[in-house]
């Protein structure tokens, strides 16, 4: 048992190898990372605009985060990566690394979305009333006075997500990218020991602990703060 | 001499709830009209409706000869001259008190920074908080930051502003603060419209005191005549009940 795992000699000879396909999973979600924070705000402000008039866009907005929000990521990445490829139409990128970045970026904005929104809700009416009184335009009360105060409240959930993220971008493996866990399944497959699973585990963990430190973090500062108005 | 701002008619309902109902209001060219009346009466519908924060079903609103409830009017436009003063501040808890001032000057009139700097500096100056300008609100006093509230509607030039029970949020203690402030606003031409619980303080600053009564105004005159011989039995209830409670 102890040498199925730990088997040194193998982790020293397969490390190198799965760190290099790491640095791939450190790629995917960097990318993914930035268009989820930008694409999962635009979905949270559609969803959050007011008025009858607006009403199929807000709808638009919910069926986008209740759908990616409901399907499992695995069948995302599966019916994009193998799917998309697979229709060769011209333009479409054949790429399965792009389509499952792409499968990432979509499910990922659905729960990012909701973050932000919930942050969006939490700040009170009469910021916005405030605003919109000093002739600010709707668009830029909430670029000045609205999201500002709302992502600095949902920080730590948002990079809560980011953590998800970064473990679920080994999904990609799925679609034949070699990233640290398909290096490591391949790994192990051709020495029948599990020490390199383990490496990877490492690796992703490693990556993982900075970040979680740092909610921790963020998280201690909100309430002192809280704390010290009151 | 023409109204800076004429209400005809205003009704206005939250869903089936009648808030007002039928107001008809003049403020003069550099006028102050205080609205006194008990809580819920309407006044700070009445005066959000103004700044068009709250919609009106009814009736008319006009500013300088301009209808601002009319169809197709530029809201964004209309807000910039008249300024709003709200009951709990509202300032912008994550900008510096010079940011909370300058934010509209340069995002809505498009002021040089410098120069918004600058006239945001020499309100502050005049309102006591020269020394202020780069701490956050919540480093503020109550008073202090009711003060940084007004001098950022007044960063924009407006041609009226509203007061929301603008003391009511404050310790006793620093209500003479923000109502100097207040007298300082009258004493230097500003039209003004102010709904208020201070009945001294109406006495004393306005021309005309409307006595506002489940959403109509029952009785308005000045102030003099208001408070020694109202001549309506809810307006001398409603004062009867004020002295009786120690202010006025």
């Amino acid at each position: 048992m102890r040498r199925a795992f730990f088997e040194g000699s193998l982790f020293r000879e397969s490390f190198p190898d799965i760190a290099r396909g790491f640095l791939i999973n450190v790629r995917i979600f960097l990318v993914a990372e930035a268009f989820i924070l930008v694409f999962a705000l635009v979905i949270a402000v559609l969803r959050s605009l007011p008025g009858p008039a607006l009403f199929p866009v807000r709808l638009l907005a919910i069926a986008y985060t209740d759908f990616f929000r409901g399907v499992p990521t695995i069948l995302v990445i599966y019916i994009l990566g193998f799917g998309a490829p697979a229709l060769e139409l011209s333009g479409v990128p054949r790429s399965t690394l792009f389509w499952g970045v792409v499968s990432l970026v979509l499910v990922y904005s659905a729960y990012v979305a909701e973050v932000y929104r919930a942050g969006i809700d939490s700040v009170h009416p009469s910021q916005e009333a405030a605003a919109r009184s000093l002739g600010l335009s709707r668009f830029k009360s909430l670029r000045f006075v609205i999201l500002p105060q709302a992502v600095r409240r949902v920080l730590p959930p948002l990079l809560n997500d980011f953590i998800g993220l970064q473990k679920d971008s080994a999904l990609v493996a799925l679609l034949g990218t070699v990233e640290a866990f398909r290096q490591s399944q391949i790994d192990v497959a051709g020495n029948f020991n599990y020490t390199p699973y383990l490496a990877t585990a490492l690796l992703f963990v490693l990556l993982t602990i900075p970040l979680a430190r740092l909610t921790d973090w963020l998280i201690a500062r909100d309430q002192r703060r809280s704390r010290g108005r009151t | 001499m023409s109204a800076a701002l004429r209400l005809e008619g205003v009704h206005q309902s939250y869903g089936r709830e009648e808030v007002l109902r039928g107001i008809d209001l003049e403020v003069d060219e550099h006028g102050v009209v205080c609205l006194i009346g008990a809580s819920g009466s309407g006044k700070s519908t009445l005066l959000r409706c103004v700044n068009l924060l709250e919609p009106i079903n009814r009736g008319r609103i006009v500013v300088a000869e301009e209808e601002i409830t009319a169809r197709g009017v530029d809201v964004d436009r209309i807000r910039r001259s008249i300024g709003i003063v709200f009951q709990a501040f509202n300032l912008f808890p994550h900008m510096t008190v010079l940011r909370n001032v300058t934010l509209a000057p340069r995002e809505v009139l498009r002021l040089p920074a410098q120069q918004a700097r600058a006239e945001a500096l020499e309100l502050l100056g005049r309102f006591g908080l020269a020394d202020k300008a780069d701490d956050y609100p919540d480093r503020l006093s109550g008073g202090q930051q009711q003060r940084a509230a007004i001098v950022r509607a007044l960063a924009m030039r407006p041609r009226i502003m509203l007061l929301d029970e603008v003391t009511s949020a404050l310790d006793p203690e620093l209500v003479g603060e923000v109502l100097g402030v207040i007298r300082e606003l009258a004493a230097s031409g500003m039209t003004m419209l102010i709904a208020t619980h201070e009945m001294a303080f109406a006495r004393d600053i306005a021309d005309r005191v409307c006595f506002l009564h489940e959403g109509v105004i029952l009785e308005q005159g000045p102030p003099e005549r208001i408070f020694q011989a109202p001549e309506h039995p809810r307006t001398q209830q409603f004062l009867q009940r004020i002295i009786e409670a120690g202010r006025l």
